[in-house]
């Protein structure tokens, strides 16, 4: 991983940082990253669902359609998304 | 619907894990929340630790609290932290620093996904002394200085606010910043020994108002354990849940398995469950009854029609039980004085309720296990509570100056095992 945080870019490929574990709660889960010990939150179910279909889909446009979220919610999913990159939650992937 | 009003219903698995291994404590301080001093016989043995680390990796959650007593007088209790850290459960640890030499820092700058928090209750050595006992601050100091020789990151000093120590407040961030440590205030609490001296150390409602100044002005990367919320109704909400999470997102596992609501709540009143029974403890968060009870929506009771209940939720469960106040009113600390009426209102015969749990060497020996053993072992007298707070010193019932009670000197006349 690159020292600099990178600049969130949905074109590409992202999956769920490895040191990151997600607990399933009724309102979505909770995220610890083992690395930072920071504890956060997903908010929504479909925002878990998200994050946890990254690694299978070659861009975050595409993971976000999997999960079902609409069209109109899309910019809000996007910011999110940006600010789980930036805490490290989730992180550019390499396709190999 | 907003986060917190889903903590309020409760969680899968609890967020903040407090997990005390020991009653035993080579110190005696005079607000201890455990009321601990001596070991107690039937504490969970390492197998049984690990087993609950195991729950708790099952279960996700992903660091424990760990205090005591002083955790780290156990034989088993470095075997335990890594057990846990290898299954994935980080550990904070508390600790008045007794333990941590140089060897023990350089061991814990290794691992990794270990906290440590060292207690500290004045800044200065007389103020911190005076409630946590003779050579208490130098221990600490000790220890600092040890995990800083050995490169140990950013270890916390928690501080308990008191009427004596509020007016510190700089100098602990000081002390903090000497030793590229982290500070953390948190509230006093009239539980375990702690309502003895409520009455004499609770800050004043000035010192409330400087506190909270304090916090909005200089609280940037000073941790409260969320602890202050009852100070929210000032008026600026401080950061964290400002939210009683007994029993929703907080719980105690105290040393002989038992499952509290909240480390300050060690009473009948809050016991949940135990480790050791059927389903352990994963039955007693998703199943106990008091937990359910908990975790049914609060009607704020008196605090309902104030202006301030959303900031505050009414203040602290544990507060209001140990100062005789009744649960769905206002906290004893409530900064607009709601509480004051009914706190005066009580008679001077009134008894605040007392936990039967205190390993406290000055108490009798293992109070529970008594009951069920003839009257005549009981050789000590009860504890008592000062009759005025100007009535007796903190420090009355504690060891000459100079030294701490030693293992196995008799004290009041009751031989002392244990730590």
């Amino acid at each position: 991983m690159s020292s600099s945080t990178p600049v969130f870019d949905p074109e590409r490929p992202y999956q769920r940082s490895p040191s990151v574990a997600l607990r399933e709660e009724s309102f979505g889960a909770l995220v610890y990253h083992f690395g930072t010990r920071k504890l956060s939150f997903l908010k929504t179910r479909m925002l878990v669902d998200v994050v946890v279909g990254l690694e299978s889909h070659d861009d975050v446009h595409s993971a976000m359609s999997a999960a079902g979220v609409p069209e109109a919610e899309s910019p809000a999913y996007l910011r999110a998304l940006a600010g789980l990159a930036s805490a490290g939650t989730i992180e550019p992937r390499e396709i190999p | 619907m907003k986060l917190t009003e889903h903590f309020q219903y409760g969680l899968n698995s609890p967020i903040c894990l407090t997990w005390e291994l020991t009653y035993a404590c080579n110190l005696a301080c005079v607000h201890c929340l455990s009321s601990s001093g001596r070991r107690d016989p039937r504490e969970l043995s390492t197998d049984e630790c690990k087993a609950v680390v195991d729950e708790l990796q099952k279960m996700q959650v992903f660091y424990v609290n760990i205090g005591g007593g002083e955790p780290t007088v156990r034989p088993d209790f470095w075997e335990i932290l890594d057990y846990s850290i290898d299954h994935n459960v980080g550990v904070k640890f508390s600790t008045n620093g007794i333990k941590l030499d140089p060897a023990r820092s350089r061991q814990l700058a290794r691992t990794d996904y270990v906290d440590v928090q060292i207690s500290l209750d004045g800044a200065t050595a007389d103020v911190n002394d005076h409630v946590r006992g003779p050579g208490s601050y130098g221990t600490a100091m000790r220890a600092l200085e040890n995990l800083a020789e050995a490169g140990f990151a950013q270890p916390k000093i928690s501080v308990v606010m008191t009427r004596q120590n509020v007016d510190q407040l700089d100098e602990f961030k000081a002390i903090a910043d000497k030793f590229g440590a982290q500070l953390r205030i948190t509230r006093l609490r009239p539980s375990g020994r702690g309502a003895d001296v409520w009455d004499e150390l609770h800050p004043t409602a000035a010192q409330q108002r400087q506190l909270y100044d304090w916090l909005v002005a200089r609280g940037e990367g000073v941790l409260t354990g969320d602890s202050f919320f009852h100070l929210s109704a000032y008026g600026e909400a401080l950061p964290g849940l400002n939210l009683c999470g007994a029993g929703r997102v907080v719980c105690l596992i105290d040393p002989v398995g038992d499952v509290y609501a909240c480390p300050f709540a060690i009473h009948d009143e809050f016991l949940a469950g135990n480790v050791r029974s059927p389903g352990g403890f994963e039955a007693v968060w998703r199943e106990s009854e008091l937990f359910a009870e908990l975790r049914k929506p609060q009607t704020g009771g008196a605090c309902r029609s104030c202006g301030h209940y959303d900031a505050c939720q009414g203040g602290c469960m544990a507060a209001k039980f140990f100062t005789g106040l009744p649960l769905d009113g206002p906290d004893p600390e409530c900064v607009l004085g709601n509480a004051d009426a009914a706190l005066a209102a009580r008679s001077a015969d009134f008894e605040v309720p007392k936990s039967e749990v205190d390993h406290s060497r000055s108490a009798p020996r293992n109070s529970r296990v008594n009951k069920r053993e003839p009257v005549g072992l009981t050789l000590a007298p009860p504890a008592r509570r000062p009759v005025r707070d100007c009535d007796a010193s903190p420090l009355a019932d504690m060891a000459p100056a100079g030294g701490v009670p030693v293992a196995g000197v008799p004290v009041a006349g009751v031989p002392v095992a244990g730590a």
